[in-house]
């Protein structure tokens, strides 16, 4: 997600949720399961723990610290981490410190660190403290992008439209972000022909990707099929992510039906890191663990060392003192007969 | 680690998914079962009549195993006793052996549970025998349940892994599972019981029991140890399966990972199945009013994601 404001305990109440209007219209409703592909032999992990993940968590990490993650996830086999934000320190004061974070950490040669660039001042900023790419976010719905960042879908478009000017004069990639595509916590379903919209006019930019966003995690196997089903028929598949929250545990099962689908590029959180700003105490960002465990136990290959990402999980999770949101992370760490636990060797 | 399959047989027999999903849900026994806190019988008896309120089918409302092995369902008579029976709701009991069996039908239980296991040295460890001296002791109960006019669910533990074998080959569970139906047993769920399956493994080890036992008469249990168990479901569901068992909450931790989650919480489930517009029957907001009001007797937070996102803690 983009910048967050405070938490909001509600916007939609659950009733409304767990309600009939919840459901999707039958236009939308999928009783035969959509075409599905082979399961990709590759999927890349996009980790957004050290900037999503960190921006949305209570605790204020130190620099240090966030240099220490981003240089031990460098080190698992993931080959993009998002680094951190470039965005007003006065809006998100976690990632203040994006400058020291992208100049200081050890960065690998077979890893990318994309940073949030919300505007031109942003983007500038970043490319002056060393970023190699960008990334910008946009929304599904009106009443989501006015009160995240405070403009219409729009208006936010043009000042992307700016950055990814600049980004292409500077050979500098751009990856596009939709949230809310499959529900919004003020405006509750959000229609697939809304984040096609947005999601096309992303590509058609310039971004070379564009990631779909549940940010309220309310979306379910149904409501993911459906949305991507539309946002396919105008936007590449190759060119596709997907970015589930686990705030309604459906974070798996959405991957699961994405990658059916055929999308081959998953965003995900080094020990769930960061809460949903919509529910509090609710989870957010589906762990890296977790999916990790689900691609290989699938025979996808990921590139990933999943022993490595739980030891990350854990550094992060001692230094902000909380449990990891990884179930995988939480059984392995205590099990009492470990012979059975070989699935985590590769 | 679990062996790479072939994903293309395992999706290319999908079916549509079915339009409805009966829920078996095991909170008050499975789950209970597992809980460090022990519950008193009108708790139970509370629980279980919220349960039935909430629209669910089939719950199972305690084992009549001894009280010397698993002093949660030490009252189970009063339990049994004590529930309100929801007229078109099953009560189903689990009974490990002739003895269980009769105490339960003394207690008035109308339908009965037995347990098997893929897996020889769970078998030997869970319940002290091998997988072909239960299958034994289950013939007893069989012959007596049969007579008597008592349907009876069959239980295959370990289809995904094993705590103390690892991995757990298919056609052994649809052996097991073959020969729990071919008993008597009406339907055969099968139990990821440590959570570690993933959803290809699951589509595999499906595809072995389907050769052996119709769909119709199948049922996933998954815990959701390793974060799999709503994926897993799915892709249970998109083989043809229809019934699937959960937990309230998810009450009940996993035995074989201290502090880890264990069975999947019916809350979770319910709210997937309705956004895939699968009916259930299930009342979502009165079944998360069951969850709070156990988690608050256990005096523990929910493991349930739904309820947490909507403050049902």
């Amino acid at each position: 997600m983009g910048n967050v404001p405070n938490a909001v305990k509600h916007c939609l109440s659950y009733e409304n949720l767990m309600g009939e209007s919840f459901r999707l219209p039958s236009s939308f409703q999928e009783k035969k399961w959509p075409e599905v592909h082979k399961f990709p032999d590759f999927v890349k992990i996009v980790e957004v723990g050290p900037r999503d993940g960190l921006q949305n968590e209570k605790e204020m990490v130190p620099t240090e610290i966030k240099i220490q993650l981003i240089d031990m996830l460098s080190q698992t086999g993931l080959s993009v981490i998002e680094a951190t934000s470039f965005v007003s320190s006065k809006w998100v004061v976690q990632m203040a410190d994006h400058n020291e974070v992208l100049t200081g950490i050890n960065k690998s040669p077979h890893v990318r660190y994309p940073v949030l660039t919300p505007n031109i001042q942003g983007f500038q900023a970043a490319v002056e403290a060393g970023a190699a790419e960008v990334a910008v976010f946009g929304s599904a719905s009106e009443t989501f992008s006015r009160k995240n960042i405070n403009c219409s879908v729009e208006e936010s478009m043009q000042r992307f439209e700016q950055v990814i000017c600049a980004a292409r004069q500077a050979c500098i990639p751009v990856r596009g972000y939709v949230s809310c595509a499959l529900g919004c916590p003020y405006e509750g379903q959000v229609h697939p022909a809304q984040v096609t919209k947005v999601a096309k006019r992303l590509h058609e930019l310039g971004c070379y990707e564009v990631s779909l966003g549940d940010t309220t995690g309310m979306g379910t196997a149904g409501s993911m099929a459906a949305m991507l089903r539309a946002v396919m028929a105008e936007v590449p598949i190759h060119a596709l992510a997907v970015h589930c929250h686990d705030t309604y545990g459906q974070a798996l099962a959405n991957i699961l039906t994405a990658l059916q689908m055929g999308v081959s590029v998953v965003d995900s959180s080094v020990a769930g890191l960061g809460g949903c700003p919509y529910a509090e105490g609710a989870s957010g960002n589906v762990s890296t663990e977790d999916v990790v465990y689900m691609l290989h136990g699938l025979g996808i290959q990921t590139g990933v060392d999943l022993a490595k990402v739980i030891e990350a999980g854990d550094f992060i999770c001692r230094a902000l003192k909380r449990p990891t949101n990884s179930k995988v992370s939480q059984a392995t760490s205590r099990v009492i007969d470990m012979q059975a636990f070989s699935v985590l060797a590769e | 680690m679990l062996g790479c399959l072939d994903l293309e047989v395992s999706l290319s027999g999908l079916k549509p998914l079915p339009e409805k999903v009966k829920i078996v849900e095991v909170g008050p026994r499975d789950g209970l079962q597992n809980e460090k806190t022990i519950v008193p019988a009108d708790v139970k008896i509370r629980l279980i009549d919220m349960l039935s309120e909430a629209g669910l089918p089939v719950i199972e409302a305690t084992s009549f195993v001894s009280p010397k092995w698993v002093p949660q369902m030490a009252d189970q008579e009063e339990v049994m006793r004590g529930i309100h029976r929801k007229p078109g709701v099953s009560y189903p009991v689990l009974t490990p052996n002739l003895k269980g069996y009769r105490a339960a039908v003394k207690a008035g239980a109308m339908e009965v549970a037995i347990f098997g296991a893929a897996s020889e040295l769970f078998s030997k460890r869970n319940i002290n025998c091998s997988v072909e001296e239960s299958l034994q002791r289950f013939e007893e109960v069989m012959s007596a349940a049969r007579e008597e006019k008592v349907p009876v669910r069959g239980y295959v533990s370990c289809v995904l892994g094993c705590p103390y074998e690892g991995s757990v080959s298919p056609s052994r569970v649809a052996e097991v599972a073959q020969r729990l139906y071919s008993m008597g047993c009406y339907e055969v769920s099968l139990g990821d019981t440590v959570g570690m399956g993933t959803p290809g493994g699951m589509a595999a080890m499906l595809e072995a029991v389907m050769r052996e036992v119709p769909v119709h008469a199948l049922a996933v249990h998954c815990h959701d140890t390793y974060g799999q168990a709503l994926a897993n479901i799915l892709v249970a569901l998109q083989n043809g399966v229809s019934v699937v068992d959960a937990s309230v909450a998810g009450l009940g931790g996993c035995p074989y990972a201290q502090g880890a989650s264990g069975n999947v919480a019916t809350e979770d489930v319910v709210y997937m199945l309705h956004g895939l517009s699968i009916h259930t029957g299930v009342d979502l907001p009165k079944l998360m009013d069951a969850g709070s009001y156990i988690c608050r007797s256990l005096n523990r937070r929910t493991s349930s994601k739904v309820a947490q996102a909507s403050c049902k803690l």
